[in-house]
Order: C-alpha cells, then structure tokens, then sequence
C-alpha cells in the first residue's frame, strides 16, 4: 500500500490483491463475509415469522466494509456502530447465537434482550454497541480515544457511521475535536447513498462523495470502492497504523450499496429496480471468490465446503434464538442503574 | 466550624477529585485559561495541567458525548456544561446515551459521569439563560438528579456523585455559589437520595430544592412571626428522590406546600403532589399546594422577572390562604 493514500484530496480505489495472502486468510475473509449474508436473510426470514420484531435493518450488499475493517484491528481497539450493526458485530467476533437470540428478544442475546437489533453490545470484545440515533455514537467515540489518550494506550477506536450521519452537526463537533486534539479515531463512513429513503444528493450540498469533508477538519481522508473487501483491509491496515502512532484521526468513505430496503419495512420506492439489479453485480462476495478462485487461491470446493459450515453456523444460531427463554419480568427493573463502586 | 461560599465548596470536591482519583478529568467550556464562567475552577489549569482540564470547543454535545464515552472505558470525568439552558444543545447524549447504556447493554456498560451544570434564574439573563430543567432530567429512568442548597450539601453530595457509578445531573444554583454555609474540616459524605429537613415544624411541611430551599427557609420565619409552625424539607436529590421523609412529614403536620422555580406545567411538585395524596390522602387537611413560577419565559426587565420567582411573601400568603390559618 503506497504511502500516498491518504494524501488530502486524492481519490484513490485500490484493487483486490490477493499476492501476499495465504490461503487461509483468503478463505476467512470469504467466510465472515458469508456469515454475515446468511444471518442476515435468515434474520429476515424470522422477522417474516414474526419471531424478529421491531426494526431489522440488514447490511447485505455491504459486507466487505465489516469484514475488511474490523479483523485488522487489534483485540485492545475498539468498535462503535450505528443501527445497521450485526455485521459489524459478527465481524468483531461476537456469537451469532448470541446476536441471533438478541434479535429475538431473547434473555440469551447479547444485550439481554434489552437493546434488540439495534443495539448490540459485547464490552469483552471491545463492540461498545449499536446506537440508533443518527449520528449518536460519533461523540461517544470520542470519549472512548479521549479515555485511551488518557490511559496513555495505543489502542484505537473505530467509529461506523452512515452517509446520513454527516449531515447532523455532532458529526462536524467531532471531527472537529478530534482533529484538534488528535485522538485515535478511526472514522469510517459506510456511504451507501442514502439516509433511509433520500438520496444523498438529495440531503448534501456537496453531493454524494462525502471524504472531503475531512478537509476543513485537516483530517487525512481517502475514499475507496466499499465493495471490495481488499481494498477496505489495506486502507484501513494504512489508516489505524497512522492513527496509532499518534497522528491523530483518519477518515475512511467506502463507498457501497445496500441490497434491500432501508428496513424490512422499506419497500425501496425511493429508487429504481434497475440500479438496485445494477449494483447487485458488484456484490462484494461473489467478487472477492471469483477473484480467489480465477487467482488460484481457492477452488469450488474450498467454497462449498465453507458455505456449509456457514449454513450449520446460522441454522444452530436460529435454533439457539428460538429456544431460548424471554426475560423475565424481573428483568425489566435491572440495570437501569449501575451498582456503587466497590460491590 | 469554618464557613465557606458554595463556590469554595465546589472548587473543593473538584480538587478532591483530581488530586484522589487518576480517572477524573474535568471538561467543559471556558474550565481552564478563563476559569470557569462562575470562577469554580479558578487556577485549575495551573495547578493540573491541560490534560486533566480541558477546555472545549463550544461544542456540547461532543464534549458529553466525550464524558459519556471516556467514562464507558473506566475514565471518571466531571463534565462541566456552562448552564443548564446549554445541556439541552447535549440533550441527545444525556437522554438517549448516557441514561440508557447501562440498561440497554444488560449492565456491561456503566456511565461514572458527573454533568455539572448551573441552574435557575433571577439574575436578568432573559429566557434563553434563566430556565431549570432538572425537574426533566430526573423524569428520566437511568439519570440522577443531585440539587443542592447548601455549601455543606454541595460538598457532601458530589463525594458520594464520585462513588456512584450513573450518570449524574449534578445542578448549581447560580444565586447560591455566593451564599455561605458551614462546611466541616474532616472528612463526611451526604448521602444521594436522603432528604434534610432544613427546619423542624408541625403546623405545615414546605418542600423545596435547590434555590428555592432558602426562600422556603425565609419564608417559614415569617411565618414564625405569626404563630405558624414550618417544617422545610430540602429534597436535596430529585432523583433518586426521598419520598419517604416528605410523607412522614406530611404525615405530622396535614398541610404541605411544595416549592419550585420552575414553571408549574409540568413541574416535578406536580409529580411529588401526586405522590404525596397516593401515600398519605387520609393526612392532608387541605389541598397540596403547589408554588411554581408561572408559565411564561423569563423576562429580562428585574421587575416583572421577579414576578415570576416563588417568593417568601408568596409563599406566606399561599400557606395562609390555602389552609385558613
């Protein structure tokens, strides 16, 4: 990765490079890619089913974001989401049973039940959770790099956010400050262009390319082909070595495109068929095996095989959802407040 | 006993907490080179160092959110908003983070922050700078609430702040930082959610909180003169809130008047009214009295801005007329 990716106003789209990676590595990026799709259409199956309530909002389509981002980084990093977060969850290494159980409001989940599809959390591995107001959780990355400066860690903090989130003015308080007192944060904008159902040149005066944003914040920003889990995994091996030396934040657009609606309640009026089967060819997964397969890295039979354990993984998952028990009532009062310090 | 100016009082949990604690920092607008816009911080940056006073950018929510998330990871930060009419430039991090984290994530997450902020009115800073929400806040599952009156309260109550592990609205009066009380030498801590009674009574129990503590204090004197005996209670946290002292007072003397600054639609002496005649109806010899300002936005000009700040005189002539005595 040539050093000038992150020069300021450079756009720059790396192409999948498979030369360095061994066969294994290959194969674990094409299965936590395909983790992430298969639990996701089974989550929409149990939503169909009624046993997924609320609001599933699926990342398929932008898989390789997650999976090209978050293995990279070291246990001690951190990472934060917004409300489209079971792939930043699964990629981050939190139980699918767990996850799954949690979308079914299941005491089992990883949030007790309590937090539901938008709100995941596992603090043992460091995924400080889904937040599900637009913008909320850029603020609250700051805080974790303002703690880990203080503790004088090197440890970063990636923060997920999606296109709609830089409209909101805590997304420019936080670039701001985080610039200003250079803390290690990694901002990776998920560009999928839209916020719900409006087009980003329809919600952002400086249209749908959002990276130069980070300019007037002086932060270094790139912007790169979302859809391409290579080319996310060495900007963002580039970008947090930057911000670990303590240069401060970088700033990351992939861009990319959901495959389904906003949530399952989102039929997709906003936009026409055509560019939705348009940019359905550029499925990030398909892509990354037909690159390792056409490269040698791996043949069909590597894939079947991986596609069944992934299969057995989510079916168990799914099982595991469905037979665990509900909260109890009880359940309703714990938490609200922490216990003192010291119990 | 010495005295001390709740300013001093402040400026002393502070120091406490930074010379105590490693995690502590402090954060917030014009903290550090200015010395806080109400002068509590007043030589801090000198002493501690631009690490651990940190003055912000206006820019409120970010800076919450950096206590909220700084405190997600073990750090205990005192976050200082300049008053509370700006908390609510931070209400999204208040209400929809730090209230819900702990809850939301099934206790792995907890939120160790103090918000300390500066409330009330009666200084002419017109409606934008002279409005109370803390009667919001503690609405809020997941909040506390702390509202002292007194230099004593201040200190006590902010050492016990740093032991719990919630977020806390931790809520000044700007007319109390000149008023001076006893404050001990040695060591003590007040309790969060343990009402005072301010002044033993049997005729009548005014509640009260925050600023309105010593108009209700002034107010029982002169009820005094005429033979009427107030008991004040000072709620001291509205949340959580020592609803048991209110009720074994009410219990006592069958009248109460609660006492608040804030406007009275939706005022949270509506909600300890409601508490009150839940819990003790077959007590009351009359009906709950509630002395709020009225609802209309502060005013600049001093003579109808004081019109709206429950007085003593007001206080005395509502306690006379409700009750015929």
């Amino acid at each position: 990765m040539k050093q000038s990716t992150f020069k300021e106003e450079q756009k720059v789209t790396t192409a999948s490079n498979l030369e360095n990676m061994e066969k294994q590595a290959a194969l674990d990026i094409f299965s936590q890619m395909l983790l992430i799709r298969r639990f996701e259409e089974e989550a929409e199956r149990l939503y169909r089913k009624g046993l997924v309530r609320g609001f599933l909002h699926t990342y398929i389509g932008e898989e390789a974001i997650a999976v090209g981002a978050i293995p990279p980084l070291r246990e001690d990093d951190y990472v934060i989401s917004h409300y489209r977060d079971h792939g930043h969850a699964l990629a981050r290494g939190i139980d699918p049973k767990a996850a799954m159980a949690e979308l079914c409001g299941k005491s089992t989940g990883c949030s007790g039940g309590k937090g539901g599809s938008m709100h995941l959390f596992d603090i043992e591995k460091h995924f400080m959770g889904g937040h599900a107001i637009v913008g909320g959780q850029l603020p609250l990355a700051i805080g974790i790099a303002l703690g880990l400066k203080l503790k004088h860690l090197d440890s970063v903090v990636m923060c997920f956010f999606g296109d709609g989130a830089v409209s909101e003015g805590e997304f420019h308080e936080a670039m701001n400050i985080a610039s200003l007192w250079k803390l290690p944060v990694v901002f990776m904008l998920e560009n999928n262009l839209y916020g719900m159902g409006t087009d980003v040149n329809r919600s952002r005066a400086g249209g749908s390319s959002i990276y130069g944003a980070a300019e007037p914040y002086k932060i270094p920003a790139v912007q790169i082909d979302g859809m391409d889990v290579m080319a996310v995994r060495e900007t963002v091996i580039e970008g947090v070595a930057k911000v670990r030396e303590g240069q401060g934040p970088v700033f990351i657009e992939s861009m990319a495109y959901r495959f389904h609606g906003h949530s399952m309640a989102d039929p997709s009026n906003y936009r026409d068929n055509e560019e939705v089967q348009e940019n359905r060819t550029r499925d990030p997964i398909d892509k990354f095996r037909d690159v390792c397969i056409e490269t040698g890295k791996v043949d069909g039979n590597d894939i079947a095989l991986i596609a069944e354990q992934i299969d057995i993984l989510v079916q168990e998952a799914r099982e595991f959802a469905e037979q665990s028990p509900e909260p109890t009532a009880e359940d309703l009062y714990t938490h609200i407040y922490a216990e003192p310090e010291g119990n | 006993m010495a005295e001390m100016l709740l300013r001093d009082a402040m400026a002393k949990a502070l120091r406490e907490a930074l010379d105590e604690d490693d995690r502590s920092f402090l954060m917030g607008e014009d903290i550090g080179a200015y010395g806080g816009a109400y002068a509590v911080t007043k030589g801090f940056l000198e002493k501690y160092g631009e690490e651990r006073v940190r003055d912000t950018p206006i820019s409120e929510s970010v800076f919450v959110g950096a206590g909220i998330g700084s405190a997600m990871i073990g750090m205990r930060p005192i976050v200082e908003v300049m008053t509370i009419n700006f908390t609510l430039v931070a209400m999204d991090q208040i209400i929809n983070h730090a209230a819900k984290l702990s809850y939301m994530s099934n206790g792995q997450l907890q939120v160790p922050l103090i918000i300390r902020t500066v409330t009330g009115g009666g200084a002419q800073l017109a409606a934008t700078h002279s409005q109370s929400f803390e009667n919001w806040y503690a609405s809020v599952p997941g909040l506390r609430v702390v509202v002292p009156a007194t230099p004593y309260d201040a200190l006590g109550m902010f050492r016990s702040c740093r032991k719990d592990n919630n977020p806390i609205i931790f809520a000044e009066h700007a007319l109390l930082y000149r008023v001076k009380g006893e404050v001990p030498e040695e060591y003590y801590e007040v309790p969060l959610g343990k009402a005072r009674i301010a002044k033993p009574g049997t005729d009548v129990t005014l509640v009260a909180y925050s600023g309105m503590v010593r108009v209700a204090e002034e107010a029982a004197a002169k009820l005094e003169e005429d033979n009427i005996s107030s008991e004040v209670i000072d709620l001291r946290c509205l949340s959580p809130l020592d609803l048991d002292t209110v009720i074994e007072s009410v219990k006592k003397t069958n009248r109460v008047a609660i006492v608040e600054e804030t406007w009275k639609t939706g005022g949270f002496s509506g909600t300890i009214a409601s508490d009150i005649q839940e819990a003790a109806f077959d007590y009351l010899d009359g009906p709950i009295i509630r002395i709020n300002g009225p609802d209309v936005p502060a005013p600049y000009a001093r003579n109808i801005e004081q019109l709206m700040i429950p007085s003593s005189n007001w206080i005395v002539e509502s306690v006379k007329y409700n009750f015929g005595l």
